[in-house]
């Protein structure tokens, strides 16, 4: 049986190795190669070659198609000192990497050339505590962990819709959500509104959401507008800054306002609406996808476009819709999968069903097309009241 | 015989039918008929001779105004959806 030294030996005649200003000239040049760092967490968080990736040795075999998922792209490996990722080369090789290279020297090496290093970012330990069904998850992560934390959320409306949103959203860890709603709780909103209760009856909606929150993630900044939106006041609330907008509101004219400033201000909004048994969601991505105005130029007639208070809505609806939202605005804020943009899903509770149509954008769009008509804030309840009913 | 899916809201007009079966090669004539079976409808789906500007028709997922608007050929055993815009959030 050889001995550790044999074997390390051994193996290093069997795996390529670049020295470290080898290494460096791979990473600067065009097509630089993945670079892992196979070192332990402890390790990886005291400081690391920048760009690296990190899979633990222990993990190796079952991370790596993650990090390095085409077999053919260069792969370059680091530890400490050239030990670890010699024996890790070897093991690419036996998956069937063809082009592995373990750092000779290491970490240690890289730095003793004064080359530069970088300190990651990380969670502390109850954050890792909190968010470790997220840390498995490999499209997440830590890093994505921390994007979460980063990233802010304006909801618009704290009711059916925002209610499960802002409660999903708030536990993933978004780090910031803003609630634009002027209602305050009745006990026709308790059939659903899962963020209110019969404690905060007679609450501001946004408080009383503020509250559930807080109880959920202390982690989790909110900040209430107790105001309806409108054109005067969306620019000063947009000014504190908003990654994804979750549009949840109960009426047009906040609807039209809520896409016409999204555009101007190139911020996305995940769109969820319902009615009795059924609702829409969809992604509108200023000018890279189809707003609002381009689904739907013109609202309908007040008389064909009966509210929820109005028709009546499943309880449990806004929980589906709203949940949809959510995963929607948590996959823009990770920069993963692919959205809801250019495409409406649709849903039917009483049948179960989901169907989808296609939603393409409007060249001639008067608010996101080539040539826009509309420029500013208009007065949009005279927007959505303004044309004669024709019925 | 083609399938047109019909919104909540527009089922007042027609008993509650949330699927009814209309005849026709194209979208208008799909559309007449089924007006002609609900003549309720007409109010609603259509204006100036055009599919309302706040309805939307889609054919198989395709808003048909990216095809070939009223004139747009369907298929037998095609669905079509009737979809205008829905406020509601809370």
């Amino acid at each position: 049986m050889p001995s550790y030294r044999e074997l390390l030996r051994q193996v290093k005649t069997e795996v390529e190795e670049v020295d470290a200003a080898q290494a460096r000239e791979l990473l600067e040049s065009g097509e630089p190669p993945v670079l892992v760092d196979v070192r332990e967490r402890d390790e990886w968080s005291e400081g690391h070659i920048p760009g690296a990736v990190h899979v633990p040795r222990g993990h190796l075999e079952s991370r790596i198609e993650q990090a390095a998922p085409d077999r053919s792209q260069p792969v370059v490996l680091y530890c400490a000192g050239g030990s670890r990722s010699a024996f890790a080369a070897k093991t690419l090789e036996e998956l069937g990497y063809e082009n592995v290279s373990s750092l000779a020297g290491g970490f240690t090496d890289w730095k003793r050339n004064g080359y530069p290093t970088q300190l990651p970012r990380s969670l502390d330990a109850a954050k890792r505590q909190r968010y470790s069904r997220h840390l498995l998850i490999p499209e997440v992560g830590e890093q994505g962990q921390l994007r979460l934390l980063d990233s802010r959320v304006l909801l618009i409306g704290a009711g059916g819709l925002g209610s499960p949103a802002a409660l999903y959203l708030a536990a993933a860890g978004v780090g910031r959500i803003g609630i634009v709603d002027d209602d305050r709780v009745d006990e026709t909103n308790l059939q659903r509104q899962i963020a209110h209760s019969t404690e905060t009856l007679g609450d501001w909606k946004a408080e009383s959401a503020k509250r559930t929150i807080e109880a959920l993630n202390p982690d989790v900044e909110v900040i209430p507008y107790l105001e309806r939106l409108t054109s005067e006041n969306v620019d000063r609330i947009l000014a504190d800054g908003w990654d994804v907008i979750v549009d949840g509101a109960d009426n047009f004219p906040t609807r039209y306002l809520v896409n016409d400033a999204a555009v101007w201000h190139g911020v996305p909004v995940v769109h969820g609406s319902i009615y009795r048994f059924e609702g829409q969601v969809t992604v509108f991505k200023p000018h890279e996808g189809p707003c609002y105005r381009c689904l739907f130029p013109q609202p309908p007639p007040p008389e064909l476009a009966p509210s929820c208070a109005e028709g009546g809505v499943l309880g449990v609806l806004p929980g589906i819709v709203g949940s949809l939202q959510a995963s929607e605005t948590l996959k823009l804020a990770l920069g993963i999968g692919e959205s809801l943009a250019g495409r409406l899903l649709l849903f039917d509770a009483l049948t179960t069903e989901f169907s989808e149509v296609t939603l393409r954008r409007d060249p001639d769009c008067p608010v996101c097309g080539d040539n826009p008509t509309i420029t500013e804030y208009v007065d949009y309840v005279e927007f959505c009241q303004g044309r004669p009913a024709h019925a | 015989m083609k399938t047109i899916r019909i919104p909540p809201t527009l089922r007042g007009e027609t008993n509650g039918a949330r699927q009814v079966r209309a005849a026709g090669g194209t979208v208008r004539e799909l559309l007449d008929d089924l007006m002609d079976q609900f003549p309720a409808l007409r109010a609603q789906l259509v204006e100036d001779d055009d599919i309302a500007p706040f309805v939307n028709v889609y054919l198989e997922g395709e808003d048909v105004r990216t095809l070939e608007g009223l004139d747009t050929p369907v298929d037998d055993d095609a669905t079509v959806i009737l979809l205008p815009a829905m406020a509601g959030g809370v």
